[in-house]
């Protein structure tokens, strides 16, 4: 408060520093229309679903607040909590497995191969495609009759069994694996811009005190990589949370409930079923877990920048 | 320079056309052969009287096409009509104005005296004004077996459900899969709601469905019904298609000994040639029950600001309901006409079975009249469950209850 009072005091008096209002008033107007659409937009829309989460709105959004009642449906229903489970299976899986990938990747590319343009754009290429093409091809490739099952089988190995998109156990980790080819290759490019930002100095100095390669990545390297593993690990986790078009493309949802996620949860009841409030309820819980991941990565960014 | 006339010409009729005729788009997501072949005849006799029938096909289920339709109805940009299943699905949008009251057309029509049963009419009124015009009656509750299939497997065609259930293991034994299932949730619901009708009987099923009385679905009639459906269940492991054409395909070519499908199965036996009595059999209520729901669809038209286009929309109210529309519209189909009135001679016999049980008043409500779209969504969630996993029957009968005890 007393910043600004400062500042209008001295706005007042017209004498010193520019008033940080006007100061660039230029640029904060072009701004502005982008900050009134952030604020509409995003903020606006999110706080509107919020509230109308604790609303009995059907097909089209009504006022009558009933409390928490959309909630305790919610985690009470079994679709909601497979969803979850299936989100948490793939989330941590995702997350370790495209981190190790990516940077493997990275690292060996980082060793001044040859062809290294060529492997770049290979490991990337599949970023190009669409969470629906993506989705298709790994469904040909893990059907049974057609896919590598029936093909090993075609080799004779008649007992070879190979179909994670049909058994309700682990059909999660067949629509992981269509998801780690997909991202691995973008975190790949983000470390190797990392690995290509650390000082030639640093590693000289590691082969003068003898240290190996190896050692030299996980004790030097990878410490000092900590804004870009950072980065990474934000655009995983936004990756995990809408989780939806590779599953539709996949099993949309099958066998049974065994591949639901959320976002298809969510698409369900606002749409199909025609009850808005179940899904923004469902929208709401997913924010909450967006904010939960948020907020380490704002106080990190925060520490980083005092530190600095 | 010739050519340049001829597009020039070509433009001329085009323009001269579009200046005549009013086109109107039309949504709807009838997609399999015999639906796509039922849809032509309505854009036929549309487009016969001089305007332009716009077909907006929405590939998938109704679960698919709902949402596209609905939003662009709420998102302002309404199509001239749309197919949609009469009953509580378009119950808001009606409220909310949404859509073109057609009372006057319905009155000149004499839709009141014609319909039949007249509770597809109530389904299209709301306060007294009618929103939609019906135009075939569609009951979920046939079980359709291949003769095929029973040959290879060396016994006779049963006469009903549980005769098909103990006819299961020779199937079986003959490498035919006892129960053609389509993996998609509605399908398991519409299984699940066949079976209840022709197990649990009508007073149980009507207490539970219309009163929504949790307990008599927790009752002993229940139980059986799910003790039933389970058993379902496994006839049905090892059906891997999605769509339900796709599993009437297996009846169809005797895969599959049988299926559980509503009358529209008819239209795919129609369009593979087939002769009921001599390669298919149809069993209306599960030949338990000679009872059918009488769901359907219906077509809505949306408020539109052109005087023009809504004048055409009612213009094409009154021709879907005209008999020879229903006629020539219901016998590609397979579905049951609207209108008691008209002949229908030409049906097959599965089709005149359910046009014996219409006459005989063997109707109920269909769910979509009862249950409200999260409800029924809620239904077939748990169907889905229960179908593709190894839930216990009592399990997904507390289940069942609980839906149904907080259904609004």
């Amino acid at each position: 408060m007393s910043v600004v009072d400062q500042g209008l005091a001295n706005a007042g008096t017209g004498k010193g520093k520019p008033n940080r209002l006007t100061r660039n008033l230029m640029s904060k107007i072009a701004a502005l229309p982008m900050i009134m659409t952030a604020m509409v937009v995003f903020v606006g829309c999110t706080i509107w679903t919020i509230v109308y989460s604790f609303t009995s709105s059907r097909l089209l959004p009504k006022e009558n607040f009933v409390g928490l009642d959309q909630y305790e449906r919610l985690w009470g229903s079994s679709r909601w909590l497979i969803s979850i489970q299936n989100l948490v299976w793939y989330g941590v899986c995702s997350l370790i497995l495209t981190l190790v990938i990516g940077f493997t990747l990275a690292a060996l590319l980082d060793r001044k191969i040859r062809f290294e343009n060529a492997f770049r754009s290979i490991f990337l290429f599949p970023f190009a495609l669409s969470f629906i093409v993506t989705g298709l091809v790994w469904q040909w490739i893990l059907n049974p009759d057609y896919g590598v099952q029936g093909v090993v089988r075609g080799w004779g190995w008649e007992s070879f069994s190979f179909d994670p998109l049909y058994n309700p156990d682990i059909v999660i980790f067949g629509i992981l694996i269509a998801g780690i080819w997909q991202g691995s290759g973008l975190i790949m490019c983000i470390m190797l811009a990392g690995l290509r930002g650390i000082d030639e100095d640093i590693w000289k100095a590691a082969r003068v005190d003898g240290i190996g390669t190896v050692k030299t990545y996980l004790v030097i390297i990878i410490p000092m990589m900590r804004p870009v593993f950072i980065t990474s690990l934000v655009l995983i986790a936004a990756g995990i949370i809408k989780l939806y078009d590779l599953v539709v493309a996949q099993t949309s949802g099958g066998p049974g409930l065994a591949s639901q996620v959320p976002a298809m949860y969510v698409y369900d009841y606002m749409f199909k079923a025609q009850n808005l409030g179940q899904g923004f309820a469902a929208s709401t819980m997913m924010l909450l877990s967006v904010v939960i991941i948020l907020i380490p990565y704002i106080y990190l960014q925060i520490r980083g920048n005092k530190n600095g | 320079m010739k050519l340049t006339t001829k597009l020039l010409a070509a433009t001329a009729i085009v323009s001269a056309s579009a200046a005549s005729a009013v086109e109107l788009e039309v949504t709807h997501w009838w997609t399999s052969g015999g639906e796509a072949a039922a849809v032509t005849k309505f854009a036929e006799a549309w487009n016969a009287t001089g305007n332009t029938w716009l077909d907006g096909a929405i590939a998938g289920s109704g679960g698919t096409a709902r949402p596209i339709i609905i939003s662009r109805i709420l998102g302002g940009d309404p199509m001239a009509a749309t197919q949609l299943n009469h009953g509580r699905q378009s119950e808001e949008l009606i409220e909310a104005g949404l859509m073109l009251d057609l009372t006057d057309v319905a009155e000149a029509g004499g839709w009141k005296d014609i319909v039949n049963p007249p509770a597809l009419l109530d389904a299209c009124t709301l306060d007294g004004k009618i929103y939609c015009v019906p135009v075939n009656i569609h009951s979920a509750q046939w079980l359709w077996l291949s003769h095929a299939a029973y040959e290879k497997a060396g016994v006779a065609v049963p006469s009903d459900w549980n005769e098909f259930v103990a006819s299961a293991p020779d199937l079986e034994a003959a490498g035919v899969l006892p129960l053609a299932m389509g993996q998609q949730g509605w399908q398991q619901n519409l299984a699940f709601g066949a079976i209840t009708i022709a197990v649990a009987g009508l007073d149980a099923w009507r207490d539970v469905t219309v009163n929504k009385n949790a307990d008599t679905a927790r009752g002993p009639e229940y139980t059986a019904v799910f003790e039933a459906v389970a058993a379902a269940r496994e006839l049905a492991r090892g059906s891997n298609v999605q769509d339900w054409n796709q599993a009437t395909g297996m009846v169809i070519n005797g895969q599959a000994g049988a299926q559980l499908m509503g009358d529209w199965a008819q239209g795919e036996f129609s369009v593979a040639q087939q002769v009921e009595g001599t390669d298919y059999s149809c069993l209306p209520g599960l030949g338990l029950n000679a009872i059918l729901d009488t769901g359907g669809d219906a077509f809505y038209f949306p408020v539109n600001d052109d005087p023009e286009i809504t004048a055409a929309q009612k213009e094409l109210a009154a021709l879907l309901i005209s008999p020879e529309v229903q006629v020539s519209f219901n016998l590609a189909k397979g579905s049951l006409p609207v209108r008691g009135d008209i002949d229908m001679a030409a049906a097959n016999g599965c089709m005149q079975k359910g046009l014996g049980i219409l006459a005989d008043g063997g109707v109920l409500p269909s769910g979509d009249m009862s249950l409200s779209a999260d409800t029924q969504t809620q239904i077939e969630d748990l169907m889905v469950e229960f179908w593709a996993g190894d839930m216990a029957a009592a399990d997904a009968q507390a289940a069942y209850a609980d839906i149904i005890g907080n259904a609004d």
